[in-house]
């Protein structure tokens, strides 16, 4: 099995979604609003600070490779 | 091919309704679209006399709400046009996602069997609306076209209209007032009340095409087309040969100028991609709002639809949501106008509804700035979204070309009793009750059909697998006997015979699987179709507690 999950797997625990689309939806949410206001230099500097501690936060190499060589596609 | 004709719908002079003392009906309703309408079938329904006032003498012009969901087609069975909708209308299940030029994704709306009716039908308003007029004409409901309400007076126990007619104008009072006269809601704005959330910078271009066209009875969706670069475009089939197609134009478009044929039939022969004949049966633009009035009740006068709660059409929950604000709103004024429950209920209608507004915005806006990225930013993401569906499943569950009508699970209403027992599954105190093939009499027959036969329309569901003992037989009894009667139905595995009891038989196993039900799990019901209350074995005195807290009558 592949390390990397890219299955559906937006949840939090202690909530129930009714709707299986919900949790990812909110996620998504999320993502758009902490961009609000920003330069798009302000935008590529976030998103370059969250994938790095996207990426400390996951720590296995094996993951984070494939991840890597599918964003790269 | 041919594009429908506008019935036009008799005048009548209100000179029954004039002349001497200002009369006071019980139910005046505002506004004959199909909000307005299903709350005038429901009222006649519950045995209530209604009058309905209109400002136009016909139906909806052009195709406007084309899509009715599942919950809807439930709701229109029980108001008894749902056979006459299905048949009309297209059904479909597929949803399909293209980016560029080739397809990324596709929906499946009823991925889980045993359901009577499809995930969605397509079908103009003006059928949807004829098909209401004469449901409501055939039940007695007083329906007046060209019947202008101009003023509205509230009072403390009444709302006095004044009404224009082509005759003069007249004034007449209304014990309870169902306000359901559509987005810019005339009423709303003379009383002055406050309708807040967001408007988008966006433009639309809607077009209603008569072809005849092979593609098959499915939603197409497309992000940035070859034919409408960097815009989105949604085809849909709806009855009789019309085809909606939808171009989103963004905020510069010129409305007047985009409108013309002249403009509109390059676009349509560009995304056709041959010379197939068509005719353009109606076309407007349109701009939209994501908000919600404040309080949908004000004392006796009550807001339902549009007039209430706009949202942007991306998921089709403008008339959806308006039937389930009738659904919920008409058993709660019956009980009050019947003396059967405080006026306290009708704020759980506000209540209730507001909460379900808030997620129909919710989820339209969702879906809205991801088909309309307003930033640089948000459309690398949304484009990230697309590529990584091709492969990636996680992502195909983030593309958001609209998330489809479905009824909110009313977890926070007041009229809920709480689980004391432990329970598995989705049908919790406040959910909107699963349909589930069903037999009664050896025939075959669906859940939701049976709901709602008591005068009240409060239900209860027993689970058994053995004759109900005298004791419980009693307890139905007492139910059924009740100032406010619930009428249980037993649901078994296999045929019973039980004297004086309607039993439903789960052959297949669904209804015992949605409800998580054993032998004694017992559900009380809101005439609404939603769960109010369940319990692991039947205590008709903890089903009385349950039903005074549905109704409102714990203080009594």
């Amino acid at each position: 099995m592949s390390p990397l999950n890219t299955d559906p797997n937006f949840h939090e625990p202690g909530r129930h979604f009714f709707r299986d689309f919900s949790p990812g939806d909110e996620f998504y949410e999320h993502l758009i609003e902490a961009h609000n206001g920003l330069t798009d230099e302000q935008s590529e500097a976030l998103n370059a600070r969250l994938i790095l501690l996207l990426a400390n936060h996951i720590g296995d190499l094996r993951v984070l490779r494939e991840a890597l060589e599918k964003a790269r596609g | 091919m041919g594009a429908y004709v506008n019935p036009i719908y008799p005048y009548r002079a209100p000179t029954d309704l004039q002349g001497g003392a200002v009369q006071r009906k019980p139910l005046i309703v505002i506004g004959a679209g199909p909000v307005g309408l299903a709350a005038a079938i429901d009222a006649r329904l519950r045995g209530l006399d209604v009058l309905l006032f209109d400002d136009d003498k016909t139906v909806s012009v052009g195709s406007r709400a084309v899509c009715y969901a599942k919950r809807s087609l439930e709701i229109l069975d029980r108001l008894g046009v749902g056979d006459a909708a299905c048949q009309l209308g297209v059904s479909w299940n597929i949803g399909r996602t293209f980016m560029d030029e080739g397809e990324v994704y596709q929906f499946n709306l009823v991925p889980d069997p045993g359901h009577k009716r499809p995930g969605m039908i397509n079908l103009q308003q003006y059928h949807i609306e004829e098909m209401l007029i004469a449901r409501a004409l055939e039940l007695g409901a007083d329906l007046r076209w060209q019947y202008k309400v101009v003023a509205v007076t509230p009072a403390a126990d009444h709302a006095r209209l004044t009404v224009e007619t082509p005759d003069g104008t007249f004034d007449i009072e209304a014990d309870w007032l169902v306000v359901a006269d559509g987005a810019r809601s005339p009423i709303r704005r003379h009383l002055g009340l406050d309708i807040e959330g967001r408007v988008f910078q966006d433009r639309f271009l809607i077009a209603d095409v008569i072809m005849k066209a092979d593609y098959p009875a499915e939603r197409w969706f497309w992000f940035d087309p070859p034919f409408h670069r960097n815009q989105s475009v949604l085809l849909h089939k709806q009855s009789n040969n019309v085809w909606r197609i939808d171009f989103q134009l963004g905020w510069d478009a010129d409305p007047e100028e985009e409108k013309k044929p002249e403009k509109v039939i390059p676009r349509l022969q560009a995304m056709l991609g041959d010379d197939r004949p068509f005719e353009l049966e109606w076309v407007s633009i349109y701009t939209f709002q994501c908000r919600r009035m404040t309080d949908f009740r004000h004392g006796r006068v009550l807001f339902a639809g549009d007039a209430a709660h706009q949202v942007s059409p991306f998921g089709a929950r403008g008339a959806n949501s308006g039937f389930q604000d009738v659904d919920d709103l008409m058993w709660k004024l019956a009980l009050v106008i019947q003396g059967q429950a405080s006026d306290a209920l009708l704020d759980t209608y506000a209540h209730d509804r507001q909460f379900a507004a808030d997620e129909n915005i919710m989820n339209s806006t969702r879906s809205t700035d991801f088909i309309t990225p307003k930033s640089r930013t948000s459309k690398t993401f949304r484009n990230a979204v697309l590529a990584l569906a091709r492969e990636h499943p996680f992502a195909r569950k983030l593309v958001n070309s609209g998330r489809l009508s479905m009824p909110s699970f009313l977890t926070g209403s007041a009229l809920n009793t709480p689980d004391v027992e432990a329970f598995e599954g989705q049908m919790v105190p406040g959910a909107p009750m699963d349909d589930a093939p069903v037999q009664v009499n050896g025939q075959d027959a669906w859940l939701l059909d049976q709901m709602g036969r008591a005068e009240s329309g409060f239900a209860g569901l027993l689970f058994a697998d053995s004759p109900p003992t005298p004791e419980v037989l009693a307890a139905l009894q007492t139910l059924q006997q009740g100032r406010v009667p619930v009428q249980t139905l037993i649901v078994t595995p296999h045929t019973m015979n039980i004297p004086g009891v309607r039993v439903i038989v789960d052959a297949q196993g669904f209804m015992a699987k949605r409800y998580d039900a054993r032998p004694g799990t017992t559900y009380l019901l809101r005439p609404d179709q939603h769960v109010v209350a369940r319990w692991r074995s039947l205590n008709a005195s903890a089903v009385q507690a349950a039903l005074a807290r549905a109704t409102c009558n714990t203080s009594a």
